[in-house]
C-alpha cells in the first residue's frame, strides 16, 4: 500500500513538471513558427543552448517517466489485479446479500400460504370451481382453465415450444450439400454418434421392447383423458416424447427413421399448431362478437365431451412430443 | 361489434399463423411473406387507428366466450394502434433492407427459420401492446426472448454465438425477475387482469399494508424489463448483440423488441400500478436518475467505439435513456415526449443499421472509420439515408429528433424544480455528444477516400433501395407531421390511463 502510494505521488509530481515547464511552451511556440522567426533571429545562440538543454531535460524526464510507467504496469498486473478481483468479489457478495435480504423480507411479509382470507381466494377462483364444469364441460378443472378460459395464453405457450425447437434447429441442424450427399460435418457427426453411443445393447433393447409400447400407450391415455382426470397435452406429450427417445436409444436412427423423420417432425408440428390456431381463432371470433359457436359440450365425463378441449389437448401433446424428440436428436447428431 | 374492431385480433392471429407456416415454406417465399404480413398489419392497424380517433374511445376484445377476469382479453386504444402501425412499418422496411444480406449471411436452408422469428417478433410486439392481462404479457416476453436470441445467432460466426449467449443469460435474468414480480403481484392482489390489479393496488397503497412487498414488486418489474430493454447499467449485452448480427436483426432488435419491453413497462406503471402510487413511493425518481445517467453514458460509450455498427448500437443506450427520463418525470407531458421519442428512435435507429451495413459493403465490408471515408459518395443513397437519420437523432429542425428534444424540455419546464435543471443539462450534454459522434461519422462518409483505397461497389438491390427511400420518407414524415402524431399520442394517453 505504502509503496503504491509513493508511486502515485511521484507520478503526479512528474505530471506537474512536464506540464508546467515554461521553457517547453516557449520552445513549442518557436519551433512551430517559420525558421527565421523573431526569437531565432534575435538570439540564435541562446536558442541553440536552450534547445539542447531542453532536449536533455526531456530525455531525462522521458526515461524517468518510462520507468515509472513500467512499474505501474507491473503493479497493476500483479497487485492491482488481485485487489481489483477481491474488491469485485466483495462488491458482488454484498450486492447479492442486499438483494437476498430484500427478497427474504418481501417473502416473509407476504400473506400466509393457504389462508382463507388471502387475496387470491376471490371471485376468479370461485367461478372456475363452481361454474367450470357447466361452462367448459371438462371434469379436470385445470384443463378447462388452460384450454378454454385462458386458451390464448396456452396458444402462446405452445408457440414458445415451437420457437424453441426452431431456434435449436437454426443452431444445430446440419445441412446437406445436395439432396443425396451428406456434408463433411454430417459425416463427422454420424461417426461421432456411432463411436460414442451404445449399439445393439441387448438389455436395453429387451427393456425397450417391453416398455416403449406401454409408455406410448400411457402417454396417449394421458393426452386423450386430459379433460377427464389429471393429465393433458403437456404431460402426455412429455411421456410420449420420452418413449420415442428410449426407442431411439435402444434401436438407433435407422429403426426410428422408418416412422419418424425430420419431415414427419415438421409436418406434425405444423399441422398441430395450425389446427390449434384455426380452431381457437374461430372460437375467439365467435366469443368476441357474441355469436353461438355451435360447438357441443357433450355430457361431462364422456370421452367425447367438453368441446374443443380434446382436440386442443391432442395438438398440444403432438407439439410437446415432437419438440422433445427434436431437441434430443438435434443435440445428439444435428439431425434425425 | 363492427368488423373493424376485430382487426387487432386478426393481426395477432395472422402473424402467429404466418410464423408457423414460414417453417414449412422455402426461404424465398417466407421472406416475401414476412414483408407482405408487416404491410398488411400496418394497413389494418391504420384503419383501426382512424376508426378509434373518430370514435374517441378505447374498447375491450374478449379472446373467447368468457368475460375478463376469467378469460383472456385484449384492450385496444388509439395509442396502441398508432405504435403497432409504426412498428409494423419499421419491421417491413427492415426486412426489405436486410433481405439481400440475409441471403448472403444465413444458410439458405435456414432462411425461412429467420422469417419465422421475424413474424413471431411482430406477433409478440402486437400482443404485448394490446394485452390487458399480465400473464399474456409474460408469455409473449418468452416468445420475444427466444426469437431475438435466434435472430442474433442466425448469422453463425463466433462473435454472434458469444453475443447470443450473453444476450440469452442477461435476457433470462430479466424474464426471471419479471416473472417473480408477476407472482408477487398475484399473491398481493389475487388478479392478473390489469384493471383489477390497479384497483387492488390503489386500495393496498391507501391502507398502507404490504408496503415493502409492493415496493419490491415494482422494483423487480423495473429492473427485469430494464435489463431486457438495455437501460444503462444493464446494457452490457447490447453492443455485441446489435453490432455483429445480420442488419435486419439488429434493426428489428433495437427499434422494435426493446421498445415493446419499454411499452409493457409503461403499461404496468401507468395502467396497472398507477402513476400516483409510483410518485408516492418516489420510484419515478429512480427511472429519472437511470435515464439521465444513460443519456450521457451511452453517448460517451458511442464516442469511444471504433466500429460503425457498435457506435450505432451504443447510441441506442443514450436514446433509451431519453425515454426512461421522460417516463421518470411522471407527468403527462413527459410520457408524451417519451412515447414520441420511442417512435423517432425506432425509425432512425433501424435506418441507421440498414444504411450503415450498406456503407460498410461499399468499403470492402470494413466497419472502421478510416476505411469508411468517402463511402457516402460510393453509395449515395445509403449516405443520404444515414445522414438524414443521424440528423434526426441529433435534433436538426424539421426532423423528428428536434421536436422530441423540444417537448422533452417543455416537459422539464412544466415539472420544474431540480429535475428541470438536471434534465435540461443532460439534454444539452447529450445533444453535444450526439453531434460529436454522429456528425463526425457523417463528415467521414463524405471525406475523400484514403490514398490507394479501392473498392468495387455493387449496385444495391431493388428491395434495399425501396427500404432506404422508405426510411428517409418515414424519418422526414415523423418530423413534418409531428403535430398530428402528438395529438394522437395525447388523446391515446388520456384513454390509456
Amino acid at each position: 500500500m505504502k509503496k503504491s502510494d509513493s508511486l502515485w505521488r511521484r507520478l503526479r509530481a512528474l505530471d506537474e513538471v512536464s506540464w508546467e515547464n515554461p521553457l517547453d511552451a516557449q520552445l513549442t511556440a518557436a519551433a512551430t513558427d517559420e525558421p527565421d522567426s523573431e526569437l531565432r533571429r534575435r538570439a540564435p545562440l541562446d536558442f541553440a543552448m536552450a534547445e539542447a538543454r531542453h532536449e536533455e531535460m526531456r530525455e531525462a524526464l522521458y526515461t524517468e517517466e518510462q520507468l515509472q510507467v513500467n512499474n505501474l504496469h507491473l503493479w497493476v498486473g500483479r497487485q492491482g489485479k488481485k485487489w481489483l478481483q477481491i474488491a469485485y468479489r466483495i462488491t458482488a457478495l454484498l450486492f447479492c446479500a442486499v438483494i437476498i435480504t430484500f427478497l427474504m423480507t418481501t417473502v416473509v411479509q407476504l400473506p400466509p400460504f393457504g389462508a382463507v382470507e388471502n387475496p387470491t381466494n376471490n371471485e376468479v377462483a370461485q367461478r372456475y370451481l363452481e361454474k367450470g364444469l357447466k361452462e367448459t364441460g371438462a371434469v379436470n378443472m385445470v384443463a378447462g382453465m388452460i384450454l378454454d378460459y385462458r386458451a390464448f395464453d396456452t396458444f402462446g405457450e405452445s408457440t414458445v415450444l415451437f420457437v424453441a425447437a426452431c431456434s435449436v434447429l437454426l443452431l444445430l441442424k446440419l445441412g446437406e450439400h445436395s439432396p443425396d450427399a451428406p456434408s463433411p460435418a454430417m459425416l463427422e457427426a454420424e461417426w461421432d454418434d456411432r463411436h460414442h453411443e451404445p449399439k445393439n445393447d441387448a438389455i436395453l433393447q429387451m427393456a425397450a421392447r417391453i416398455l416403449v409400447p406401454v409408455i406410448l400407450l400411457f402417454g396417449m391415455y394421458v393426452v386423450l383423458a386430459g379433460h377427464l382426470g389429471p393429465g393433458g397435452g403437456f404431460s402426455g406429450g412429455a411421456v410420449m416424447g420420452a418413449g420415442l427417445i428410449l426407442y431411439l436409444n435402444a434401436f438407433g436412427f435407422e429403426k426410428t427413421g422408418r416412422f419418424f423423420t425430420y419431415k414427419t417432425f415438421r409436418w406434425v408440428t405444423f399441422i398441430a399448431l395450425m389446427t390449434y390456431a384455426l380452431l381457437k381463432s374461430y372460437s375467439f371470433f365467435c366469443g368476441a362478437n357474441h355469436l353461438e359457436s355451435g360447438i357441443p359440450l357433450g355430457t361431462p365425463g364422456a370421452i367425447l365431451s367438453s368441446g374443443l378441449i380434446l382436440p386442443l389437448n391432442i395438438c398440444v401433446g403432438m407439439i410437446v412430443m415432437c419438440t422433445m424428440y427434436a431437441f434430443y436428436t438435434l443435440f445428439r447428431k444435428g439431425g434425425m | 361489434m363492427p368488423l373493424i374492431r376485430n382487426f387487432p385480433f386478426f393481426c395477432i392471429m395472422l402473424s402467429m399463423m404466418c410464423g408457423i407456416s414460414s417453417a414449412m415454406l422455402p426461404g424465398k417465399i417466407a421472406r416475401k411473406l414476412t414483408v407482405v404480413l408487416a404491410a398488411v398489419v400496418a394497413c389494418l392497424n391504420t384503419t383501426v387507428l382512424v376508426h378509434l380517433m373518430k370514435a374517441g374511445e378505447s374498447y375491450h376484445f374478449l379472446m373467447g366466450h368468457f368475460p375478463a377476469p376469467w378469460g383472456n382479453e385484449i384492450r385496444i386504444g388509439p395509442l396502441e394502434a398508432l405504435l403497432c402501425t409504426m412498428f409494423s412499418i419499421v419491421l417491413m422496411l427492415s426486412a426489405l433492407g436486410g433481405m439481400y444480406r440475409l441471403k448472403r449471411q444465413v444458410d439458405p436452408k435456414k432462411e425461412n427459420i429467420v422469417c419465422v422469428m421475424l413474424d413471431l417478433v411482430l406477433a409478440g410486439t402486437l400482443s404485448m401492446l394490446y394485452t390487458n392481462d399480465l400473464f399474456t404479457g409474460y408469455v409473449f416476453i418468452e416468445i420475444m426472448t427466444l426469437a431475438s436470441c435466434a435472430l442474433i445467432m442466425c448469422r453463425q460466426n463466433g462473435r454472434t454465438m458469444v453475443s447470443a449467449m450473453r444476450y440469452m443469460i442477461m435476457s433470462l435474468l430479466g424474464s426471471g425477475m419479471t416473472l417473480m414480480a408477476i407472482m408477487l403481484t398475484y399473491t398481493l392482489t389475487g388478479h392478473l387482469l390489469i384493471e383489477n390489479i390497479h384497483e387492488a393496488v390503489a386500495a393496498l397503497y391507501a391502507s398502507g399494508d404490504y408496503r415493502t412487498p409492493l415496493t419490491v414488486t415494482i422494483g423487480l418489474f423495473f429492473v427485469g424489463l430494464g435489463i431486457k430493454s438495455a437501460l444503462f447499467p444493464f446494457h452490457t449485452w447490447l453492443a455485441d448483440a446489435y453490432g455483429y448480427s445480420t442488419p435486419a436483426a439488429s434493426a428489428v432488435l433495437s427499434s422494435i423488441v426493446s421498445k415493446a419491453y419499454i411499452l409493457l413497462l409503461l403499461k404496468i406503471f401507468v395502467r396497472m400500478i398507477g402513476m400516483d402510487v409510483v410518485r408516492g413511493l418516489h420510484l419515478n425518481d429512480l427511472f429519472f436518475a437511470f435515464g439521465v445517467i444513460a443519456m450521457v453514458m451511452g453517448s460517451l460509450s458511442a464516442m469511444h467505439s471504433h466500429d460503425l455498427r457498435r457506435m450505432v448500437a451504443y447510441s441506442s443506450v443514450a436514446q433509451i435513456g431519453y425515454i426512461y427520463a421522460g417516463m421518470g418525470m411522471g407527468i403527462e407531458a413527459g410520457l408524451v415526449a417519451a412515447i414520441y421519442h420511442m417512435m423517432i428512435h425506432s425509425a432512425a435507429k433501424s435506418s441507421l443499421f440498414i444504411s450503415s451495413s450498406e456503407l460498410a459493403d461499399a468499403s470492402t465490408g470494413s466497419k472502421r472509420f478510416s476505411d469508411l471515408r468517402g463511402a457516402g459518395k460510393r453509395s449515395p443513397l445509403a449516405g443520404v439515408c444515414f445522414t438524414v437519420s443521424a440528423m434526426s437523432l441529433v435534433g436538426v429542425p424539421v426532423l423528428g429528433g428536434f421536436i422530441s428534444k423540444l417537448i422533452f424540455s417543455e416537459a422539464a419546464f412544466e415539472y420544474g424544480g431540480i429535475h428541470m435543471w438536471v434534465m435540461l443539462l443532460a439534454l444539452a450534454v447529450s445533444t453535444v455528444l450526439n453531434v460529436l459522434y454522429l456528425m463526425k461519422t457523417v463528415i467521414t462518409l463524405y471525406r475523400p477516400a484514403r490514398d490507394g483505397f479501392e473498392c468495387v461497389v455493387e449496385k444495391p438491390d431493388t428491395a434495399g433501395i425501396c427500404a432506404m427511400v422508405g426510411f428517409v420518407v418515414l424519418n422526414v414524415l415523423l418530423g413534418v407531421l409531428a403535430q398530428p402524431v402528438l395529438t394522437v399520442i395525447r388523446n391515446g394517453l388520456q384513454l390509456f390511463v
